[in-house]
């Protein structure tokens, strides 16, 4: 790395413009990265912070503007000339790959001090150097595919670090993290910046961004539409930078009276798409009127215990029993007749039939029962009188019954899943993930219709990721790791780091006993 | 059977064996390249027929061993171009581009060959070289050290591209545009670059594969072929992916076609039970896909084309 004085300008982006068909995507962006700062790039899915960065990689060119490095005007049309300019990124899926070592992806690209001939040697060597002065301890000859999702996020950090970048943009890097690796990683990009670094954060958790921010830039539809920094502003000021208008971070609780138990799990276990465990002797109830909340890093087993629930994954051993019905192994068209609701996690694929219209993806759970269809043949009247309906009632911004799914926003998409899914009033449902990637505004609205509907007395299984969702909504936390349940919490008990350490697999120490 | 049982006829039959091992040796190695880069290429058969061609009629022309083999490699690599601009710059469906290719080289193989030579003319093909010491071991040196060279370059080549793929940086490119590309890219490593020298090399290694068995047989006939490139393509999950494995699977194969021949020659088989002990082959390919498509170890991005930014 060149020798910088902290407060130095190393990046000036001046007046970017990017147009995808249809979108103006980045609408004359101007951004700055200091040496010894982290600016935060704060915006919604689809605000452009991602073109933003793709253009400063290169993995997109830019229509209109500059690029500035330390004051000098710069073409960067490809990673290669980004890696060049000392520019590296993490991107939000990691940039691994999975079948080589931690030396070989760190060494991928590189010249190798042999020529043609691949020499490991000295990029191990600098690896545990590097290891030991970040604290990244990771093993330079494991396999990718033999490391927790922790450690690939450490590989990662090493590879920009090996590069000796002297700009690193981090796209989300939290994702995937619990609390605590979410602390290290802080603490090891405070290092960087320590060291004349500059970081570009990119990122929607609002309290990350408070926590680990110098300076923040937010945008929206294109265009920045607020420049501050954590001192001088709140989390409730960047929400409404971002949305454009006044939102309720926490969702409003009403009272509800919890009744009998609706689901009832015992002693399931599940198997993998790999063939090995993925859920382990699990057990819960979720009673009328409630929400109980599954916790965890994703890939803990909670898609498979969603997908088991209702009825889409075998399940090896035990039972599961639904308003008193045993459902173990029944078919999801029977489990759904007992007034089983579920929002999946894959929208796209499990949620909707992309190609079909949005009435269409409306009746798919009884287009096979009246009033839809009648001895066989679909009532299309009926169809577009739910569908309008519906889509009123869910506020699902569409342009007409008959356009195609796929071409509607994410948030759209699952309001109208939402709309499928509680229509029937519900007795029980089974919520995967249901805010994930969508935006606040719609974020907020799904809130509330979860929360109607639990004082409906409908029972609730919430599995999300978001710790600030669970939290906010559930009157019990269960914590998944590794396909068992860490520990249940009350809502009264729960803090983010008890939630963060049953997260990582510590489990809490037994007062009853 | 007891006369297929004897020391000089189970060596004719290994020697046999490697020989006719060899095509399928060169043109598996080849596909394996481009498959480890994340590049299939169904247009081996094609390739094969092309370059066979080509080393036969320059063997023809002017009676020179070297330049039929020279024009079979060259062949293959100009295929190999095609296939690229093909599938890497038009990002055609792999699938379906192999199979184009198998038609065209199917087609116009026997083609140039109608209208340039007309009636099956034979050539002067490989002679024989024994390798000094080895060649006069006795009972197996006559097997294994007295064959073609280019028997000997298929055998050669199987150190060779380990070595290339798991102790240099290209090979650490390859590996990592077939598995996962974006990250390749992200790294300043150019997929398509990586993916052209594979599909070149790999396609010019089909090409020798052609000229071999062309100047193998002294010969070249319609579909002279017959399904070699297809078996070779299923070889490479044979070995999966490893140069070893690939040399395994093309002795295998090699040394089933010798034992079905010698045992027509000694009359142990005749009549239906020949043909369908000649079916053998084929029906150990339908296995092999079947036990083997079900495991893992492929390339991750094997049929996928790469797009930046996607």
């Amino acid at each position: 790395m060149t020798d910088t004085t902290n407060g130095e300008v190393l990046l000036e982006l001046d007046g970017i413009t990017k147009q995808f068909p249809g979108v103006l995507a980045n609408d004359r962006v101007d951004f700055d990265v200091k040496s010894g700062e982290v600016h935060t790039l704060l915006g919604e899915n689809g605000a452009g912070k991602s073109t933003l960065m793709k253009i400063l990689y290169g993995l997109y060119n830019a229509d209109e503007g500059e690029i500035r490095l330390r004051g000098n005007p710069v073409t960067i049309s490809s990673p290669s000339d980004a890696i060049e300019q000392g520019i590296g990124m993490i991107h939000q899926h990691f940039m691994l790959v999975p079948t080589l070592t931690v030396a070989e992806n760190v060494a991928l690209g590189l010249p190798s001090s042999k020529r043609m001939l691949m020499d490991l040697t000295p990029v191990r060597q600098r690896i545990r150097e590097l290891s030991d002065t970040y604290g990244l301890a990771v093993d330079p000859d494991s396999y990718i595919w033999q490391l927790a999702v922790g450690e690939r996020q450490r590989v990662e950090i090493l590879k920009a670090i090996y590069r000796d970048v002297s700009l690193l943009i981090l796209d989300e890097p939290t994702s995937v993290l619990t609390p605590a690796e979410v602390d290290d990683l802080f603490e090891t990009l405070r290092q960087m910046t320590r060291g004349g670094r500059g970081l570009v954060f990119i990122s929607h958790k609002l309290h990350e961004v408070m926590a680990l921010s110098d300076r923040i830039t937010v945008l929206r539809l294109g265009r920045v539409t607020g420049r501050t920094t954590p001192a001088e502003t709140s989390r409730e000021d960047l929400a409404h930078m971002m949305v454009g208008r006044q939102v309720k971070l926490a969702p409003t609780r009403t009272d509800s009276t919890v009744g009998e138990a609706r689901l009832t799990v015992r002693g399931l276990n599940v198997i993998g798409d790999r063939g090995t465990p993925a859920v382990t002797d699990l057990d819960i109830e979720v009673r009328s009127g409630e929400v109980v909340g599954i916790a965890g890093v994703s890939g803990n087993g909670q898609r498979e215990l969603a997908e088991a629930l209702s009825g889409l994954r075998p399940v090896a051993s035990g039972e599961v029993i639904i308003n008193g019905t045993d459902t173990t192994n029944r078919s999801p068209k029977e489990i759904r007749r007992l007034s089983v609701s579920y929002i999946p996690e894959e929208r796209m694929r499990d949620g909707t039939v992309a190609e079909f219209s949005v009435a269409e993806n409306l009746i798919l759970t009884d287009h096979d029962l009246p009033p839809i269809s009648r001895r066989g043949f679909l009532d299309f009247n009926q169809i577009k009188q739910v569908g309008s309906a519906l889509v009123k009632r869910f506020t699902v911004k569409t342009p007409t019954l008959e356009t195609p799914t796929s071409s509607l926003s994410g948030g759209n998409i699952q309001k109208l899943i939402i709309a499928r899914e509680l229509s029937g009033d519900p007795e029980l449902l089974i919520a995967a993930q249901p805010t994930r990637g969508v935006d606040i505004g719609a974020a907020e609205y799904i809130h509330s219709v979860l929360m109607g509907q639990r004082a409906q007395g409908t029972a609730i299984l919430l599995i999300s990721e978001d710790l600030d969702e669970v939290m906010g909504l559930a009157d019990r936390i269960a914590v998944m790791f590794e396909g068992r349940i860490m520990g249940v919490l009350d809502r009264a008990e729960a803090t983010i780091s008890r939630l963060g350490l049953l997260m990582a697999g510590v489990e809490e120490p037994n007062d009853s006993e | 059977m007891s006369d297929f049982f004897t020391a000089t006829v189970l060596l004719a039959t290994l020697a046999s064996g490697i020989r006719l091992a060899t095509p399928f040796l060169l043109a598996a190695l080849g596909e394996s390249l481009g498959q480890k880069s994340g590049v299939l290429n169904l247009g081996v058969e094609g390739v094969m027929l092309l370059g066979a061609y080509g080393a036969y009629y320059a063997t023809l022309r002017t009676d020179s061993v070297l330049i039929g083999i020279g024009v079979g490699v060259l062949v293959g690599a100009f295929m190999g171009v095609v296939y690229g601009v093909v599938t890497l710059a038009l990002k055609a469906e792999q699938g379906i581009s192999g199979i184009g290719i198998f038609i065209f080289g199917l087609g116009i193989s026997d083609l140039l060959f109608q209208k340039q030579v007309g009636t099956p003319t034979p050539i002067d093909g490989l002679g024989h070289f024994s390798i000094p010491v080895l060649g006069d071991l006795p009972l197996i040196g006559e097997a294994l050290f007295q064959q073609n060279v280019l028997v000997y370059v298929a055998f050669l080549l199987v150190p060779a591209l380990w070595f290339v793929i798991n102790r240099t940086t290209f090979g650490l490119n390859v590996k990592a545009v077939g598995e996962t590309p974006e990250a390749a890219d992200s790294l300043g490593v150019s997929v398509d670059r990586t993916r052209y020298i594979t599909i070149i090399v790999g396609n010019a290694m089909a090409g020798l594969a052609g000229a071999a068995l062309a100047l193998e047989l002294a010969i070249f006939q319609q579909n002279l072929t017959n399904g070699h490139g297809f078996i070779a393509i299923a070889l490479v999950y044979f070995g999966a992916w490893r140069p070893s494995g690939v040399m395994a699977g093309a002795l295998v194969f090699g040394l089933i076609q010798a034992m079905v021949l010698q045992w027509k020659t000694l009359g142990i088989v005749v009549g239906t039970t020949a043909s369908i002990v000649g079916m053998f082959p084929a029906v150990l390919t339908i296995l092999v896909l079947v036990v083997v498509s079900r495991g893992t170890g492929a390339p991750a991005a094997l049929t996928r084309p790469f797009e930046r930014g996607h």
